[in-house]
């Protein structure tokens, strides 16, 4: 069993490369990727889990990193929106108007490429069900709609 | 070359999709401090004693501030808020103590063991209660304020801080060539932005005096000139920064953070300090949307035709003004909607309660009287036995026709709202009839809308835009302007491309503002942005082809008259193929041997409101912004007659847009405020407890609308150009939220038969409304 006890420093691996970082045990994921590793895409919307602003994958799931703690990060493959390269999801977000402000954008970024990934064939219901973590104040929803449909049902989807 | 009316994308686009978009809290500085406030848990409690002892001793504490360590008042209209409380708080989430440590760890245990001792004091919990006369009193002192602008009327010993009067025509008439009218009341509660984005900010004081302050901001050029007021700065040693910002919807506008940043920097030395929001401080500590209690009467003839309007509106402007007096003011202005109607009574009455303040919201107050006339007006359809549609085109407004406050308006200024209400009656379908039985206690059933808005900026509120070459002919694009959203930023880069003939791509625009170095924008707010802001750079433009053309002129040996400019060139207009690329002008042209004459080319354009007055204070006669957006809007529900519950099913907008500039930026914003529009109709509400205290303070029990939820959108433009507007493009940015929450209670209660006239309509209120509460 991996413990954490008072500051200590641990190794994660993040966007497929291995990093050192100085935490406390309370610390979030959410907290260590933008203070210490400064991969700020990731937003504390309201660190309360109801958000999705902050939203990474984990082992190419998509997690709400104000609700992980860092330390249980420890052994898992996180990807942030940062490591996201040239994921069709961002085309198509831009494509489609998918954002105005931003603020929410790389967490749904995560969440729709996580999906496009473990259920590339998803119905409208489990798209649905998946998005619904996630808030954006902007957009009427329609604009995210248009862009995930993009990526969704098409056999050369990567 | 055309960037009008096409599809561009928005200048940050790509960063916003790779995490490489900046927001004010994402710069992570190294040696900055941690400010965290402690909050009130009381609605309205005099403050017995203030205990830090036990605080200072949390390690990493570098200072603690009281409401004793800043006595100053602060405030846009009305200078009645502390920035933390002294003697007494008059809101549950009133700042009462600032902690300032090494991390925000350490400070939000500082701030925990700070003891207050705090005596409970009767809760003033609604606007009506507020303006009895033994209402307990949220401001004793209220005539000793100081007052930030002329036209304010505090009324002294009571909870009243400001009325707007609107007097036009005569009522007595009005009332006599009424053949039938209808009386109702209506409440409206009040709400929260949730931007996405928490309010942040940043400070440090260096040594000479300057003061730093990076911000989370609609307002930078506010924040720069109220912390200069509040604090004796020279203005000038004050500058204000803002990067992106993660929504806006007005709660970015007053100034707050800003202020604790700037006192928690200079508690310790002026080291730099941030201070940012959870989102429960956002949801309470901060200003969220106003409330509103209505009284509307109206008359017409039996043919349908409006001859009168009683309307008392109390404005729930919470524990401080703020911008209450303007919201106040804005309803007393469009009071009606956009209707014709010769006799007009309103009192828009501005009251302090304890409740969270209030500030701008999308709309700016029009939202909720437009929910008031809209119901009476199907109220009103219902007593006529006419057609709620028809009700509304008989009465829109039209050239000729007058305002409440006396405004005649014409093609320009209101644009062509009979046209709105044709197409959204195609559009929504609305001859299949307003509620269609489908079997098995399902109706579904459409409401309508009509709503307009104009601004109620200060009459010489100012913009302005800096132009400079770079050496390739590409320009960069300075202006104040606060990118939030909706893309202003990009939209200036089109009017700029457009004027100057040239493509958008070669426009670079600084996302940034910096108020050192950009000419002011006064705010980025009431939807003025492509009026104001818009303008600048077609000044700018003619600024500087006028200099390429001088110089082209000497280089060409041709009167300038004979030059023309377009896509990066200057040539001669008999002669296209005699011309000299911007590229050889612009950094000055050298002559064959070397000589050089001219210079970076650089342009400046500038515009300050023009034609508006303040308000007569006892008829409101007075012109508050320069033309109207108007539109009609409708929704349609499915709704189970056995439960009462419904499924949002279609939403129309129609909105003359003067000239839509930006096809897809345009749908997005106006799909984005009925969704927001939705939001406030459905769900959206502060919850107090019997004390006056906000239940629902985290996203998990204040509910907004998420993916699944929304209704299928249709929109529409109509294109009635306004004049002086920049390529005759009306502001549209707050506009598609303004008619929904009316219409969709009108649909809710044709669909449940029975008057809904208070929001959010819920499953629960509709029973309620139904039923009188009785099992």
């Amino acid at each position: 069993m991996f413990q954490v006890i008072g500051k200590s420093v641990i190794s994660l691996e993040v966007n497929e490369e291995k990093r050192d970082v100085t935490i406390e045990p309370s610390d979030t994921l959410l907290h260590t990727l933008r203070e210490q590793l400064g991969l700020t895409g990731a937003k504390p919307g309201c660190e309360n889990g109801d958000c999705g602003a902050c939203t990474v994958l984990v082992d190419g799931w998509p997690i709400k990193s104000c609700l992980m703690l860092t330390a249980e990060a420890v052994g898992h493959r996180i990807t942030t929106v940062e490591g996201l390269k040239n994921a069709p999801i961002q085309a198509a977000f831009v494509e489609n108007w998918g954002f105005q402000c931003g603020y929410c954008t790389s967490g749904f970024l995560m969440v729709c490429h996580a999906l496009s990934q473990i259920h590339p064939d998803a119905e409208e219901i489990v798209m649905e069900e998946w998005l619904q973590a996630n808030i954006c104040r902007c957009t009427s929803y329609e604009e995210i709609r248009n862009a995930v449909n993009v990526i969704l049902h098409c056999s050369d989807s990567p | 070359m055309n960037s009008v009316g096409t599809n561009i994308q928005r200048q940050e686009a790509w960063d916003k999709v790779t995490g490489r978009a900046k927001y004010t809290d994402d710069d992570q500085i190294t040696g900055t401090l941690h400010a965290k406030i402690l909050t009130s848990p009381h609605a309205h409690a005099e403050i017995r004693s203030v205990d830090i002892r036990a605080a200072s001793k949390v390690p990493g504490v570098k200072a603690i501030l009281t409401g004793k360590d800043c006595a100053i008042l602060c405030g846009d209209v009305i200078e009645d808020r502390p920035p933390l409380a002294a003697g007494k708080v008059r809101y549950f989430g009133e700042p009462v103590a600032l902690v300032v440590a090494v991390s925000e760890r350490e400070a939000m245990e500082a701030a925990n063991r700070i003891a207050v001792k705090y005596k409970p004091l009767p809760v003033v919990a609604s606007p009506s209660e507020a303006i009895l006369g033994d209402a307990p009193l949220v401001h004793e002192n209220l005539k000793k304020y100081k007052k930030a602008v002329q036209d304010v009327y505090p009324e002294p010993d009571t909870n009243i801080a400001d009325r707007i009067k609107i007097r036009k025509g005569d009522m007595a008439k009005g009332w006599q060539e009424s053949d039938v009218t209808v009386e109702a009341s209506f409440q409206l509660p009040k709400s929260d932005h949730i931007a996405m984005e928490t309010r942040a900010a940043r400070a440090e004081i260096h040594p000479d005096g300057q003061v730093i302050i990076t911000a989370s901001s609609q307002a930078p050029f506010s924040v720069k000139k109220l912390l200069s007021k509040s604090f004796q700065l020279e203005e000038g040693k004050v500058t204000v920064k803002t990067p992106l910002v993660g929504g806006g919807f007005g709660g970015k506008v007053p100034v707050i953070l800003e202020a604790l940043a700037y006192l928690a920097s200079k508690a310790v030395d002026g080291q730099a300090v941030r201070i940012a929001n959870t989102r429960e401080e956002d949801m309470v500590s901060a200003p969220g949307r106003l409330g509103l209690e209505a009284k509307i009467k109206l008359g017409a003839t039996k043919d349908g035709y409006l001859k009168a309007a009683e309307m008392t509106y109390l404005v729930d402007t919470g524990a401080y003004t703020d911008i209450g007096p303007r919201l106040a003011k804005a309803i007393a202005v469009d009071c009606t909607g956009p209707y014709r109607i010769e006799n007009v009574w309103c009192d828009a009455v501005c009251v302090y309660t304890n409740h969270p303040y209030a500030t701008s919201f999308r709309g700016f107050g029009h939202t909720s009287y437009t929910f008031c006339v809209e119901r009476a007006l199907d109220q009103l359809a219902a007593a006529l036995g006419t057609d709620p549609l028809e009700l509304r085109m008989k009465n829109a407004i039209i050239p000729g026709d007058t305002t409440p406050t006396q405004v005649k308006v014409t093609s320009s200024s209101t644009g062509n709202l009979t046209a709105c209400f044709e197409r959204l009656g195609a559009l929504i379908g609305w001859k299949e009839g307003a509620r269609i039985d489908l079997g098995n206690g399902i109706v579904r059933a459409k409401g309508v809308s009509g709503f307009w808005k104009t601004s109620n900026s200060p009459t010489d509120a100012i913009s302005g835009v800096l132009l400079t070459f770079n050496s390739d002919g590409s320009i960069n694009l300075n202006s104040g302007v606060v990118e939030c959203g909706p893309g202003m930023k990009t939209t200036l880069a089109q009017i700029l491309a457009e004027k100057m003939k040239m493509d958008v791509s070669r426009i670079h625009v600084k996302l940034e503002v910096d108020t050192q170095v950009c000419p002011e924008h006064w705010k980025t707010v009431a939807s003025l942005t492509t009026f104001m802001a818009g303008r600048a750079p077609l000044k700018a433009a003619e600024d500087l082809i006028e200099q390429v053309k001088s110089i082209a002129a000497v280089a060409l040996k041709c009167p300038t008259e004979d030059l023309e400019v377009a896509e990066e060139k200057v040539f001669l207009k008999q002669d296209p193929t005699t011309y000299l690329e911007f590229k050889d002008l612009v950094h000055g042209y050298q002559y064959p041997g070397g000589e050089s004459v001219g210079g970076q080319i650089m342009g400046r354009g500038s515009h300050i409101m023009s034609q508006l007055t303040t308000l007569d204070h006892e008829t409101g006669r007075g012109k508050s912004g320069p033309a109207w957006a108007v539109g009609a809007q409708a929704v349609e529900v499915e709704f189970d007659t056995k439960d009462f519950s419904y499924r949002l099913v279609r939403a129309a907008t129609v909105m003359d847009a003067g000239k839509v500039l930006n096809p897809k930026t345009s749908r997005g914003l106006i799909t984005g405020g009925m969704s927001m529009g939705l939001g406030l109709g459905s769900r959206e509400a502060f919850v107090y407890d019997g004390s006056g205290r906000v239940e629902n303070t985290s996203l998990r029990t204040y509910k907004v609308l998420h993916i699944g939820e929304e209704p299928q959108y249709l929109v529409d433009f109509m294109e009635t150009p306004q004049v002086d507007a920049p390529y005759g493009a009306r502001g549209i940015a707050e506009d598609g939220i303004i008619g929904i929450p009316a219409a969709l209670a009108n649909a809710l209660s044709t669909a449940a038969r029975t008057e809904l006239n208070q929001l959010p309509v819920t499953p629960e209120s509709i029973w309620n409304a139904k039923t009188g509460g009785k099992l």
